[in-house]
């Protein structure tokens, strides 16, 4: 695209441009495209009981009746504080990939250390069928779907309900009348067709999509017929924030139905889960 | 397999017409394809679920009332209305860069499998790379597979179509060979010529466009889609023939962005 002053701009087009790679040498590419593809794998690393459970069940699964999982740092720090704060949840896996915005060039086999972005999975000691999975970490576009092939396919789908928590910035909601402030933040959910519940908050309105995991999970349900809901929450902070975190309150109505919950927090415990910004990132010092 | 029926009776696609769009420049084969399922009032029977398209989902795009509004979409759909013995897939989200060949692959053994008598891949390409010829006359161009070629016969020659040209593969030498060149089209000329490879009867159905507001070019690029296929009757009046009424879907609204603030201003 040519502008006024003569210079020549790039466009920015949707469409995927035309491969043209019949010239190229494809055996060499082929090598190249493997090794890249096997150092993208997503890998479920299960602690040792829950392995020798999946062995020990003939069809490599987990009977699991209630799969909660929250996406991004508002969700999980929700979760963190109202559920899984009660001594009774064990750390029984996490997921193990690599891609362009993980921290070292290749996959890490050992356990991520606290407050790193990760994926990790809790199960309540009294109600093992109750697992939990907080996810932080950026998941790319082609992994996407190998995380919820890999992760939904170690659950039996009889008997299976899920729940998604998910993070976004309030810019990607579209609607026809200007948002004010005050309104931010809010939920909206999304449910598979096989989940006949009520949800609890209006249900995300069109044109809006999700993309990402939630979508990806939400979309393997819906292709399976398994009951599953999602509560987007909507937030114009970036950061962990316990304004953010409060606003997931009405998904403790069906939590509480699972496990014992913590009946109120103080703001104390919020503010503990919300991180405050590091002065380390002024550029003036 | 990819494709999963929505209901559990399995659905049977023998001898229909698959319309297909192809991910190309201003989303025109896609939007076109969105009139034809909100229009139709066409039911979905099944997902493609595939690890080649980037995940989606969202409420019902092409919903009439509150009771439908609720249902849950997916980024690539199949839908049927079998009084017209016909299909439609429609696909919401870009090929993930790595597996676009896979995907022509996969869509090349569904549509095999399934039976369909012929498929009608909907798609684009970029205006600023016609020719000089191509600058003249209609923007609007086809392609048919040899298969194709036996079903139709000279139909589309007859109604005046013109075939997409090929260009040089050498540009500036003389005799060099031609090419099948559609720049824009995505994964058009890789699903045309594995259709060619494999038999089956495919026809693209593209339109010159470049990026910006695509509606008027998918309304364009359908109308001339339905001289062929009659999806919809055109009404006639005494002055003259007008084009047919297609339904604009709940999901068109707002393309270009929210509300602005008020305080902007």
């Amino acid at each position: 695209m040519a502008t006024f002053f003569g210079e020549v701009l790039s466009v920015y087009s949707r469409a995927v441009e035309e491969d043209d790679d019949d010239l190229d040498d494809e055996n060499e590419d082929e090598r190249i495209h493997r090794e890249i593809e096997e150092k993208r794998e997503v890998h479920i690393v299960w602690c040792p009981e829950v392995a020798q459970s999946l062995e020990d069940s003939g069809s490599n699964t987990l009977q699991c009746s209630d799969l909660i999982i929250a996406v991004g740092t508002n969700a999980a720090g929700f979760l963190s504080a109202y559920v899984l704060n009660t001594e009774s949840w064990d750390a029984v896996g996490h997921v193990s990939l690599w891609n362009e915005r993980s921290r070292g060039s290749s996959r890490q086999s050992i356990a991520p250390l606290p407050g790193e972005p990760a994926c990790l999975f809790y199960r309540h000691r009294d109600n093992p069928a109750v697992l939990v999975c907080q996810s932080t970490c950026y998941i790319a576009e082609d992994q996407l779907f190998q995380w919820t092939e890999k992760v939904l396919g170690c659950l039996q789908k009889r008997g299976l309900s899920v729940m998604v928590l998910s993070d976004s910035p309030v810019a990607e909601y579209k609607t026809p009348d200007y948002l004010y402030g005050s309104a931010v933040p809010f939920l909206r959910s999304l449910k598979s067709s096989a989940s006949k519940g009520q949800a609890l908050c209006p249900a995300l309105e069109q044109p809006n999509i999700l993309t990402g995991l939630p979508a990806a999970v939400l979309s393997h349900c819906q292709v399976h017929q398994i009951p599953a809901v999602l509560y987007q929450c909507y937030t114009d902070v970036i950061s962990p924030d316990s304004i953010t975190m409060e606003t997931y309150k009405p998904a403790l109505l069906c939590l509480s139905k699972l496990v014992k919950l913590e009946p109120c927090l103080s703001a104390d415990v919020l503010r503990k889960f919300a991180i405050i910004t590091e002065a380390q990132s002024n550029l003036y010092t | 397999m990819m494709f999963v029926a929505a209901e559990c009776t399995p659905t049977s696609f023998k001898d229909f017409t698959l319309i297909m769009p192809a991910i190309s420049v201003g989303n025109v084969g896609q939007l076109a394809v969105d009139l034809i399922v909100s229009t139709l009032n066409m039911c979905r029977v099944g997902y493609i679920h595939t690890d080649c398209l980037i995940p989606m989902v969202g409420n019902n795009p092409y919903a009439t009332f509150a009771e439908n509004a609720n249902d849950l979409s997916t980024n690539a759909e199949v839908y049927s209305s079998p009084e017209l013995r016909l299909a439609v897939l429609q696909i919401r989200t870009p090929i993930i860069q790595t597996k676009s060949k896979k995907l022509c692959k996969l869509m090349v053994s569904w549509i095999k499998a399934s039976g369909f008598s012929r498929t009608v891949v909907l798609s684009s390409s970029h205006a600023y790379q016609r020719d000089d010829q191509q600058l003249l006359g209609s923007p609007l161009r086809y392609l048919q597979t040899p298969s194709m070629q036996k079903v139709t016969g000279d139909r589309l020659k007859e109604m005046e179509w013109k075939e997409m040209e090929t260009v040089s593969t050498f540009p500036g030498v003389t005799d060099s060979e031609q090419r099948l060149y559609i720049p824009g089209g995505g994964a058009t000329k890789g699903l045309f010529t594995d259709s060619c490879a494999e038999d089956i009867p495919l026809v693209v159905v593209l339109i010159f466009c470049s990026e910006g507001d695509n509606i008027p070019d998918a309304f364009t690029l359908l109308n001339h889609l339905n001289t062929w296929l009659h999806l919809v009757d055109a009404p006639v009046s005494a002055t003259a023939q007008t084009q047919p009424k297609w339904r604009i879907p709940a999901s068109w609204r707002l393309l270009f962005g929210s509300g602005i603030p008020p305080a902007l201003f």
